[in-house]
């Protein structure tokens, strides 16, 4: 029987969330054996090459680039989880919502006492602005959810082992934070 | 003084004259979830996290004095789930950043979060454009965070009785604001009391972060109200 | 023009340098200087000795209330479901055509500020405004036009009114061109009387023998709520205090009700002497009509009342003879529906916000200034006059087991002839239609927006405590009008007055309107609807006071008695569907960049 596959992102993301997936130590060799990789930063598949089982996304969405991204993962994979504080509410990226994104731009690139060049970038290769950040769940359906800055690598094994072997999945009060 | 006997959820309970019923379930080693509740400060019952079940009515439990032969129910399924999506509506009212706060590990709102195994809110998050007062010489109000407690309305006077916390606007609007004259007086001891009386990171002593390390802080091995269920 | 800290002073000195009539001292600085700037704030708290916030929040609370200029002229135009229904949008786009600014600001030159208002119970005589007080009903483009252009020549509002209503609208106190609009006279309210004579009767008895009269009258209270009068007297009697209090609430704020205006402009007389009544039976020898701010047009009017009431003996000191001191004074509310809320009302009263308080005490402990304090409304306080004259048998003869006597309904939307009606509990919903020409209806709102809206199917059932409650608002929404439209506007009254004290109300009504918007856009699933069902009763369930706890009724009731109207708009195929578009969210980042944005077709 072949084996689940799983693919990662990072949309909106400091790349914590997969760190904390490193972070389960010794347990990634049972993780290897358990599961293969597809589109992934950590393997560096960079296209879906066959349907996936599971999808981990890390991050909210901030631009264009990101929508795409998060709707090519719904697309390509049965099971798709929120990872860390991002995904789930947009993190420290959506902390400029609320402010209008012109001001967040202005700011950024033209009253910014640091850049010389007074011009918000343009060019058609960069992915578009959204006018927030948006939690994944808002972009597409999103089957479970993993909290923390980053989630704990307990919490993301526990959840993956839950999931891969079809166990209930009984969390230690350690394992669920915010930060 | 007499003694009033009650239960919650079918327990024997005894209760003093006067107590509420979150005091009197805290003396039988019950926990009812509480955030705006707090001891001392005379109930404002703003939150309606501990509403419980008494005669067939929602009651909130921090407001309600205890009566004789009263039944109480607590933990039952629904209650438990309005306990869950009230700290959910808070989660997405206002912009709780966890991961940049100081108050993050010590925070009852996070806390309760935890508790209720809030994985995520049910609700959309609505962030709402609000402001942070760091114009005052011994706190900051980020107001990102407030969850209209009104602890430091109730529990921050000046010697001689005046409110230095108050609301304004109505609704969606409310929020703490300061007489900024009397706040300009608040000392040392004041400003550490209003951060203290603040559930969540929304009034912070200036000068003072992240003293305590992850790990040791209040909830990260142990959940809130753990401290009230007996065994 | 005298300084602020002179007119401060003075206004303050007025009332006693009292803080619990800081509501009267807001108006009385508001009225002389425009608005309550963050100076007269610091001045008020100085000579009251009380922190500034105290006072902030308190003009913050209040719709009438500003910290800013709002104009020599303020225009507020109701926004109420049936000021729409009337065509309340061509209204405001006249005004603002006319005055050259949008809604929820003021002219540049400072001249007319155009800001919305929460229904200010006109309702049968929409579109209606107040200008600076004065209210205009039945509002055109053309009148609209005159209006502003009396504005700008600088006429006094007064002035701009070119016609009068009926009866006592008339009166030179008032010289309103509001319409009394009685369609249907009931044996309670509208049978002649004798002033005076209610309140001798009364006096013949002893206080407890009133108090039993009313309960064998099985009189509940009128507002909606329907708390047994008799009960609640009885209550405050027995309650230790050193005085008591009789308060009436004419704060009639639910959205669709404008009886209490009705009994104010015609009954006043009759209401008073159903105070002293309320007084004489609890024992208190104050009473305080809290008398909403949009009614601003009958204050006068109804002083000169007292006054005259005063002059017959009927209200004052030894009234009738009998050894009983009783007077009334005016408390100005200033646009809060939660102050109908009776303890949010005493909160009021007391010059604070308008926040409920908790319960126990109730206010028949623990009222006004913490005294023992009965709460009625102005219905109710007159069925009590009629009660005395004609017995609590006679009135118990009418209506059904567990409602007696009549009940004044306010009656608008989609009918033939609105107004007030006076009929016997236990009216169906059917005889009403027929009564007020609104036969066609395919829903109708019982109650207001905290009410029920129910369907045809419903039509027979009856209007009275043990079926359909109501406090008086009775809104017909014809066969072409779009409900969630009306279920929207509803929704957007209760965010905007929710007081904000707990979270289910303050927090969770923006989520259910947000919810019903994404039903509303077509961007929903079989699934939001559940939840939306799921959210109400949570909301319902945990909010402090009866405006949580009923504020989720228009989206409740519909769903349950317009179910099909939901499952019209949603997708079937799917549990998930998301509101997102990604061309409207990256069109602001885009025009500030200078690109033009690219979105693929998905």
């Amino acid at each position: 029987m072949s084996k689940p596959v799983v693919a990662t992102a990072s949309l909106a993301g400091c790349f914590g969330c997969h760190m904390s997936i490193l972070d389960i130590d010794d347990r990634i060799l049972k993780l290897i054996e358990l599961v293969e990789f597809n589109k992934s930063p950590i393997d560096d598949i960079k296209t879906f090459t066959k349907q996936c089982d599971i999808g981990l996304i890390e991050g909210g969405c901030c631009n264009s680039e990101n929508v795409e991204n998060l709707k090519l993962f719904r697309k390509n994979c049965k099971i798709l989880i929120s990872v860390g504080e991002c995904a789930i509410m947009g993190g420290l990226p959506a902390m400029r919502n609320g402010i209008p994104v012109k001001e967040c731009l202005e700011e950024a690139y033209l009253k910014c006492p640091t850049v010389d060049d007074n011009i918000i970038p343009n060019d058609d290769e960069l992915p578009m602005i959204l006018d927030r950040v948006y939690p994944c769940h808002e972009i597409v359906k999103i089957d479970y959810f993993l909290p923390g800055c980053p989630p704990r690598a307990d919490l993301i094994w526990e959840a993956l082992v839950a999931l891969l072997t079809g166990k209930e999945l009984e969390l230690p009060y350690e394992v669920v934070k915010f930060d | 003084m007499s003694t009033i006997n009650f239960t919650i959820d079918g327990k024997a309970c005894k209760a003093k004259p006067g107590q509420t019923i979150v005091e009197a379930a805290k003396d039988n080693g019950i926990y009812i979830p509480t955030l705006c509740h707090f001891e001392g400060l005379k109930p404002a019952g703003t939150c309606r996290i501990c509403t419980v079940k008494v005669g067939g009515r929602n009651m909130a439990a921090c407001t309600t004095p205890v009566t004789e032969g009263m039944v109480v129910e607590n933990k039952t399924a629904d209650l438990e789930d309005y306990r869950k999506a009230i700290i959910e509506m808070l989660f997405v009212e206002g912009n709780h950043m966890c991961p940049t706060c100081e108050k993050s590990g010590n925070c009852e709102l996070q806390a309760l979060g935890y508790r209720y195994m809030m994985m995520a809110p049910r609700f959309p998050f609505l962030f709402p454009r609000r402001t942070l007062d760091a114009s005052l010489p011994k706190i900051v109000i980020e107001r990102n965070r407030c969850v209209q407690c009104l602890r430091c309305v109730r529990g921050i006077t000046t010697a001689d009785g005046k409110r230095i916390f108050g609301v304004v606007n109505r609704g969606g609007h409310v929020e703490i604001t300061v007489d900024k004259d009397l706040a300009a007086s608040m000392t040392d001891e004041m400003a550490q009391k209003a951060m203290d009386l603040c559930p969540v990171g929304a009034i912070l002593k200036k000068e003072v972060g992240f003293a305590i390390p992850i790990g040791k802080r209040k909830f990260d091995s142990k959940p809130i109200g753990s401290e009230i269920e007996k065994a | 023009m005298a300084s602020l800290d002179a007119v401060v002073k003075q206004v303050v000195s007025k009332y006693g340098n009292d803080r619990t009539r800081l509501m009267d001292i807001i108006t009385d600085v508001q009225t002389e200087l425009g608005c309550v700037s963050d100076e007269a704030v610091a001045q008020i708290a100085k000579i009251l000795d009380l922190s500034k916030v105290d006072v902030e929040g308190v003009i913050t609370f209040y719709h009438f209330f500003t910290k800013t200029p709002r104009g020599k002229y303020t225009v507020y135009l109701n926004n109420s479901a049936v000021a729409n229904m009337k065509g309340r949008a061509a209204i405001a786009k006249a005004f603002e055509d006319a005055v050259g600014c949008s809604f929820g600001r003021t002219t540049s030159d400072g001249l007319i500020g155009l800001y919305d208002t929460s229904c200010i119970g006109m309702n049968d005589q929409e579109p209606a405004a107040i200008i600076n007080g004065v209210v205009f009903t039945n509002l055109t483009q053309e009148k609209v036009k005159e209006i502003v252009t009396g504005m700008k020549a600088g006429k006094d509002v007064k002035d701009l009114v070119k016609e009068y209503g009926d009866g006592a609208n008339q009166s030179d106190l008032i010289r309103a061109m509001v319409k009394n609009n009685i369609m249907r006279k009931g044996p309670v309210l509208f049978a002649p009387y004798e002033q005076g004579s209610a309140i001798k009767a009364a006096l013949s008895k002893k206080p407890e023998d009133v108090i039993e009269e009313i309960k064998i009258a099985n009189l509940r209270g009128r507002g909606g709520a329907g708390f047994p009068t008799g009960m609640k007297w009885e209550f405050c009697r027995k309650a230790e205090g050193a005085k008591h209090y009789v308060i009436c609430n004419a704060d009639e704020g639910e959205p669709g009700t404008f009886k209490d205006r009705v009994i104010l402009t015609e009954l006043p007389h009759m209401l008073f002497e159903g105070m002293a009544i309320a007084g004489y039976a609890v024992g208190a020898q104050e009473g305080i009509i809290y008398l909403r701010a949009e009614y601003l047009y009958l204050k006068k009017y109804l002083e000169k009342v007292l006054e005259d009431l005063r002059a017959k003996n009927i209200l004052g000191k030894n009234i009738a003879g009998k050894g009983f001191d009783f007077d009334i004074r005016i408390q100005m509310g200033a646009g809060a529906y939660v102050c109908g809320e009776e303890s949010a009302l005493i909160e009021s009263a007391e010059g604070k916000r308008g926040e409920p308080r908790n319960r126990p005490p109730f206010p028949v402990q623990k009222g006004y200034l913490g005294y023992p304090t009965t709460v009625n409304n102005v219905e109710t306080l007159c069925c009590a006059v009629r009660i005395m004259l004609e017995g609590g048998e006679w009135f118990a003869k009418m209506g059904t087991a567990q409602s007696k006597g009549t009940k004044l309904l306010s009656v608008s939307g989609d009918c033939q002839n609105p107004g007030i009606y006076e009929v016997e509990f236990g009216t169906t919903v059917n005889t009403l239609l027929e009564m007020v020409g609104g036969r066609t209806a395919k829903a109708v709102q019982v109650g207001g927006p905290s009410g029920t809206c129910i369907s045809k199917k419903d039509f027979g059932r009856r209007i009275c405590f043990d079926d359909l409650a109501t406090g008086g608002s009775i809104i017909i929404i014809g066969p072409d009008r779009d409900l969630f439209e009306i279920v929207h506007n509803f929704m957007d009254f209760f965010v905007e007055e929710s007081c904000g004290w707990c979270v289910p109300c303050r927090a969770g009504n923006v989520i259910l309107k947000q919810k019903l918007e994404k039903i509303m856009s077509g961007k929903a699933s079989t699934k939001d609807v559940q939840e939306l069902e799921d959210w109400c009763k949570i909301v319902k369930a945990t909010s402090r006071c009866g405006l949580g706890q009923t504020s989720p009724n228009p989206i409740y009731t519909t769903i349950q008695n317009f179910r099909e109207m939901y499952e019209a708009k949603v997708k079937k195929d799917t549990d998930y569907v998301s509101t997102f578009d990604l061309l409207a969210a990256v069109e602001e980042s885009c025009k500030a960049a200078g690109r033009i944005p690219k979105v693929e077709e998905h």
